[in-house]
């Protein structure tokens, strides 16, 4: 206890946010193994960790290096899409070596294409820069359109728009097969793998934050040319969290990949950047526990609101637009702040009885 | 006010002087021929300026001489049109403002130029950004070298701060502070990179007389402690000839006088710079 009131603060809400995790992973855990979770909630668990993976990386990027950043779901198709190729590639390796292989080749690459993106985007700024990396999302998702992949005893084969471009011997077998996208995958994820690579990026993003490194990027977000006259490089720390955000987006790809038996470049669109963002605004920019939360509740809010069939949707938008007001609101705020100071206060009384 | 006592400026072998005391030591600033054109507008022309090692110089002159715009040329936040700068006698020819400022000279701002969402500390700690020895990935694992060398930068920060007297205010976020200090926290982030030369842009703005008095002295203990120059444009020219052993006086971008603060009072030009002419 004593080493906690030493911590700082910031390690305080760090180690807030691995609880969180945690608590989220001993939860479902249970409801999984008693049996008390529908079917179409069990199926969501491994999306809802790789979508929290997406919203604190994300964040990253608008948060703590802010710039908006629209084209976020591009890295995690890179990461998908690699993830599918390299584990249909090591069909002799057992399912726990091939998934974290997959996973680190995964966001290596992505972490190429964000360095490679990174270098005429972060030219710019402000709406500039969100409209360039719409495109570029929307680019990597027309390429993958175009990808064809097969696989036989010689190894692997790419062709682009014409499957019969892959010149395979008769055993070979296609594995992404252009805009019907890859089939066949490895179902080899597993939501304790998708929990333990959330902790290692929460880890590492809250580490990378709380460092000299963190505190530069920081700096850049809230004063550039002061920043410059510092001593500090604008381009190379912004271009640090840029491509840390893209391998994190790629690792996430990998585990949202290799859940699912099929998988479409269709999947990786406009919608779903957004989709992330929201999760990023909704929870609070640059607040990583915010984006956690927001990741998890919106994507479970649609299942639970199933029953309301035509009226999902609707409900849905009407719960954002309340979050937008209660949270912006200034005098809502300050109740739901005393509330909750009180609230504390009564409990840190209960306690010392 | 208290005064420093009047220095003797001597020639150097250029166009320049320096005080006495820094005579034999190397120039930390020398600026030949500088000049800047903004489109057809000609900002600046034919600046030449010396600063000795441990000298306070002030820039004065009346709003729109280009002195801010002069610094903004030292920093290279603009490329000059025309001239050179040498920075501990090497040229700074297509440099950008953070390199320069790794080789010694730090500024501060007219329109104060915080990092408004983080505290003072890690306002300091930017400062010390380029004396803080660990890579990102120590960083991100935690090693020890980490924990070392942040120990050392928070030491460091609250050491500098205390010169100000803030070191109580390590934690409070820059943009809650008042303006005041937001200016002297200004100065301390500059010093925090370890300059050999400090511009100081209007540090005593919006300062009440107690307060410029005590800037006055924190600026020349800063300059004693550090053995750095110092080179501050001000319009408050109680502290001008307080504190700045020469003076340049800048009109129209371009210098109409040099010299000690009792030359510079009884200069002709200066005070028809600054009054107007007597007419009739």
């Amino acid at each position: 206890m004593k080493i906690f009131e030493k911590a700082s603060t910031a390690s305080k809400k760090a180690f807030l946010n691995y609880g969180i995790v945690i608590l989220f992973f001993v939860i479902f855990q249970t409801l999984v193994s008693t049996g008390n979770i529908s079917s179409a909630l069990k199926g969501q668990l491994i999306p809802i960790a790789c979508y929290m993976i997406m919203a604190i990386s994300l964040n990253l990027v608008v948060g703590i290096s802010g710039e908006l950043s629209l084209g976020h779901a591009g890295f995690m198709s890179v990461g998908a899409f690699t993830a599918v190729i390299v584990s249909s590639s090591m069909t002799n390796s057992s399912d726990v070596s091939s998934l974290i292989v997959s996973i680190i080749v995964a966001a290596v690459i992505a972490a190429v294409a964000g360095f490679l993106i990174g270098i005429p985007v972060l030219r710019l700024n402000g709406d500039y820069l969100a409209i360039v990396t719409l495109a570029f999302g929307e680019i990597i998702k027309n390429i993958l359109n175009c990808l064809y992949v097969g696989i036989d005893e010689k190894g692997v084969h790419f062709a682009f728009n014409n499957p019969a471009a892959l010149a395979m011997s008769a055993t070979g077998k296609v594995i992404i097969n252009g805009p019907m996208g890859a089939v066949g995958i490895r179902k080899i994820s597993t939501f304790i793998a998708a929990t333990i690579l959330l902790l290692i990026i929460l880890i590492v993003i809250q580490n990378l934050v709380n460092s000299r490194t963190g505190r530069a990027i920081m700096a850049i977000r809230d004063n550039r040319i002061a920043a410059e006259s510092m001593g500090l490089s604008p381009m190379k720390y912004k271009m640090l969290a840029f491509t840390v955000s893209a391998a994190m987006a790629g690792a996430a790809g990998a585990v949202y990949a290799l859940n699912y038996s099929t998988l479409v470049p269709k999947k990786f669109d406009f919608n779903t950047s957004i989709l992330v963002l929201v999760f990023v605004v909704l929870g609070g920019i640059g607040n990583m526990t915010g984006s956690i939360i927001a990741a998890g509740v919106l994507v479970v809010l649609p299942e639970l609101l199933r029953k309301f069939s035509d009226y999902r949707m609707l409900v849905y938008a009407i719960v954002l637009i309340l979050v937008m007001l209660v949270t912006n609101n200034e005098k809502l705020k300050g109740k739901i702040d005393t509330f909750f100071k009180k609230l504390r206060m009564k409990l840190s009384k209960g306690g010392r009885k | 006010m208290s005064k420093s006592p009047e220095v003797k400026l001597v020639n150097v072998p250029s166009p320049n002087f320096v005080p006495e005391k820094d005579l034999g030591k190397p120039l930390v600033l020398e600026a030949a021929h500088l000049g800047i054109d903004f489109g057809g507008l000609v900002a600046v022309d034919e600046f030449n300026i010396g600063i000795g090692a441990t000298e306070i110089c002030g820039l004065i002159g009346p709003n729109g001489a280009g002195k801010t715009t002069i610094f903004n040329l030292l920093t290279k936040v603009y490329e000059p049109t025309r001239g050179t700068i040498m920075l501990g006698g090497k040229d700074t020819h297509n440099m950008t403002p953070s390199q320069v400022n790794q080789m010694g000279i730090a500024r501060t701002f007219q329109n104060i130029r915080l990092f408004d969402k983080l505290t003072v500390e890690e306002n300091v700690k930017i400062g010390l950004h380029n004396h803080i020895g660990y890579h990102t990935l120590a960083g991100v694992f935690r090693l020890p070298n980490y924990w070392k060398e942040e120990k050392k930068a928070h030491e460091k920060a609250l050491e500098l701060l205390d010169i100000f007297g803030m070191a109580d205010l390590a934690n409070v976020t820059a943009d809650s502070l008042p303006y005041g200090a937001q200016r002297r926290l200004e100065i301390v982030r500059a010093l925090a990179t370890g300059p050999k030369l400090l511009l100081l842009d209007e540090p005593a703005a919006g300062m009440n007389p107690s307060e410029t008095e005590e800037l006055m002295n924190n600026i020349r203990k800063i300059r004693d402690e550090f053995q750095i120059a110092v080179l501050l444009i001000e319009h408050d020219m109680n502290l001008v000839m307080g504190i700045c052993e020469s003076i340049v006086v800048l009109n129209f971008g371009r210098i109409i006088a040099k010299g000690t603060p009792s030359q510079i009072q009884g200069n002709p030009q200066v005070i028809e710079a600054y009054l107007g002419t007597h007419r009739g």
